[in-house]
């Protein structure tokens, strides 16, 4: 149709292509290795394997065999989705787009050697090097708790066994008692998360135990799509929600984990139930490859890379890199400017300008999904927010179940373009 | 499709609006041309859904909304989104269905004169009772944004489809690349036109979801057109 003129950007692009000079070498093919296998690390993967259609050598390090995705583990808490529905897998990625998977932790990065040890012996060699590994928590952060105490007190905040274990113990509370959530200061993982989770322990609480309360204990003053959240819970959960902030104690609390009691600026709680979400940090293996600086890898804006070591990237919630939230869509969002600048500097192939987004959906309670996002580009100092929206109070329930049923299609979408 | 359509030229040619219907354009001349509509839409007393919906109260009216009448998926999600029906959007409409409801249902190639949508539009507001009184308030109040004309070297832009693939990532991370239609509709096998329209109209906030805005937004025209050409050679 309409054939006139090649668009200016379109021949620029093509031009820059040809005066980059691929860095192939005597080598056979270079190689590109990704350490986790979540938003980021599988998307990245993929695109690399996928758009340089076999030049390029990718290897992803995953630990797990099945992936679940934290994302929609609190619908799991609400009813509204099967665990065995959040799990997936890496056949698709090993099979069709040839990268090898290997199902194991890295342990160390040797910047000098360009090579990643695994816990299983061994080491993978690399030209690039993409880290992904999501977050750790901050020792200490509360005290009294541990991963030790995981079990007892779960944080729930990494797909999977955890979101059982709290769904279980919640069930499992008796009639009229106490949920507690200790939330986490900024920046974590998944801003909308906690109180998305809040929504789907009262939504779980209100048809198995009606007659119980949960306690917020939150160190911030403010907190993500607050508006949305307070209104969805004042009209669907009536009586049943408490938040205590910072200018009641919330910033000076403890666990016994123990005795099951949250220590709330000196005033003791008896709780049934308690979910610890402590302050986190770049998943360890930054730290193993001292790109961090404090509990964040800062990167390059326009590229992803470190900016301790042009060889690596890094991606998603262990970045530092402005104004996204950290997210599984910022991070497959950056894993595919990460993927263009790889494969540019690997093999010489077009390299457009970096451009990023992000969508957060959150239920309130059953067909009541509210939304968040924004568009982002980067700049010398940040990867900064250039628009952005926000659902508003008092949409009608058309609205609200249709971006509910956004979110569903926004889930079988990223999983898709994750995992093949 | 027989010919290409101008979004929005219609809009700043409408005259300035007065105090009724009567100012949105010539609700006489729009009567007559309303027999283009007539086969399928009434409007007036004892007016009923027929092959499409009655047009009683359309302006302030939600898209998609009527009980009983079987709407297209793709009008059931616009109205969902939010689409309402003001002078704007029928505008729109009017002028090609598709740049407001690409799987509409409504088999109709389009009303290419702003004045004769604009005459049709006065005519219909006859049948819309609220505001009525107070016509410059929405839904009949008028954009005078001049930024709304899609100009027609807009249309005959030739998409990279390199760059269009990289663009295009940033839709898989919703879109389903195989197609698929849960939740979140198909966007792979797009007549290039159609895709074009849309995301103009996005860009222009005609088209209601706050995420599409928001993406739609910051595309250039040679961006969209990428993105069409990508699209359309998609599976």
């Amino acid at each position: 149709m309409k054939l006139k003129r090649r668009t200016f950007i379109g021949t620029s692009a093509a031009v820059a292509a040809t005066l980059a000079a691929p860095m192939v070498g005597g080598q056979a093919r270079p190689r590109v290795v990704v350490v986790g296998g979540g938003s980021g690390g599988a998307t990245a993967a993929r695109y690399v394997a996928q758009d340089s259609e076999g030049a390029i050598d990718v290897t992803l390090i995953e630990p797990n065999r099945v992936y679940y995705t934290c994302y929609f583990s609190n619908l799991y808490i609400g009813g509204f989705q099967e665990m065995d529905d959040l799990g997936h897998t890496y056949g698709k990625l090993a099979a069709d787009y040839g990268i090898n998977v290997v199902h194991d932790w890295a342990v160390g990065v040797d910047r000098d050697a360009k090579t990643v040890a695994l816990a299983g012996g061994g080491s993978v060699p690399y030209d690039r090097l993409i880290l992904s590994p999501g977050i750790d928590f901050v020792d200490g952060a509360v005290p009294g708790w541990d991963v030790t105490s995981q079990s007892v007190m779960p944080h729930a905040y990494k797909g999977g066994t955890q979101a059982v274990l709290l769904k279980s113990q919640i069930e499992a509370m008796p009639e009229g008692g106490t949920y507690a959530m200790v939330a986490p200061p900024n920046p974590f993982r998944c801003p909308p998360g906690p109180y998305e989770r809040i929504s789907m322990v009262a939504h779980l609480l209100t048809q198995v135990n009606p007659t119980a309360k949960i306690l917020i204990v939150d160190p911030k003053e403010k907190f993500s799509k607050q508006g949305l959240f307070e209104e969805g819970w004042a009209n669907h959960y009536p009586g049943m929600v408490d938040r205590i902030g910072p200018d009641f104690g919330a910033a000076n609390v403890e666990v016994r984990p123990d005795t099951m009691e949250v220590v709330i600026d000196g005033n003791v709680e008896s709780v049934d139930a308690c979910n610890v979400i402590p302050a986190m940090k770049a998943g360890r293996i930054c730290d193993m490859a001292a790109v961090t600086d404090g509990n964040w890898a800062p990167v390059d804006p326009f590229t992803m890379r470190s900016k301790m070591d042009d060889n690596i990237q890094i991606l998603g919630d262990a970045s530092q890199q402005g104004d996204m939230p950290k997210s599984g869509f910022s991070a497959n969002s950056q894993a595919k400017v990460a993927a263009m600048v790889v494969r540019g500097d690997l093999t010489g192939s077009q390299v457009f300008p970096a451009r990023y987004s992000n969508t957060c959906w959150s239920l309130i309670a059953t067909d009541d999904g509210v939304k968040v996002g924004a568009s982002y580009e980067p700049t010398d100092e940040k990867i900064a927010s250039v628009s952005s929206f926000i659902s508003q109070t008092g949409e009608d329930a058309a609205l609200r179940r249709q971006t509910y049923e956004e979110s569903l299609g926004w889930y079988a979408g990223i999983v898709s373009d994750m995992f093949g | 499709m027989p010919r290409r359509t101008f979004l929005g030229a219609c809009l700043a040619a409408l005259v300035p609006l007065g105090a009724g219907a009567e100012e949105i354009g010539d609700p006489e001349r729009g009567a007559r041309l309303y027999s283009q509509c007539i086969g399928c839409h009434e409007v007036g007393a004892e007016a009923r859904d027929r092959i499409g919906p009655q047009l009683n109260g359309v302006f302030g009216r939600r898209a998609g909304s009527i009980e009983g009448y079987r709407y297209s998926p793709s009008m059931d999600r616009m109205g969902s989104d939010g689409l309402t029906w003001t002078l704007e959007t029928l505008d729109a409409y009017l002028e090609n269905p598709r740049i407001l409801v690409s799987g509409t249902r409504m088999s109709f190639r389009g009303m290419r004169e702003p004045q004769d949508r604009a005459d049709v539009l006065a005519y219909l507001r006859i049948y819309s009772d609220n505001p009525q009184d107070i016509p410059e308030a929405e839904p009949t109040a008028r954009r005078t944004d001049p930024d709304l004309d899609l100009p027609p070297e807009v249309l005959a832009i030739q998409g990279d489809r390199a760059w269009g693939q990289f663009l295009s990532s940033e839709c898989k991370t919703c879109h389903l690349a195989e197609g698929g239609d849960e939740g979140i509709p198909s966007i792979v096998a797009w007549p290039e036109e159609d895709f074009v329209l849309a995301m103009h109209a996005y860009k222009r906030g005609l088209r209601p979801n706050q995420t599409m805005q928001m993406m739609a937004q910051r595309l250039s025209d040679e961006e969209i057109a990428a993105l069409a050409a990508y699209f359309a050679q998609s599976r």
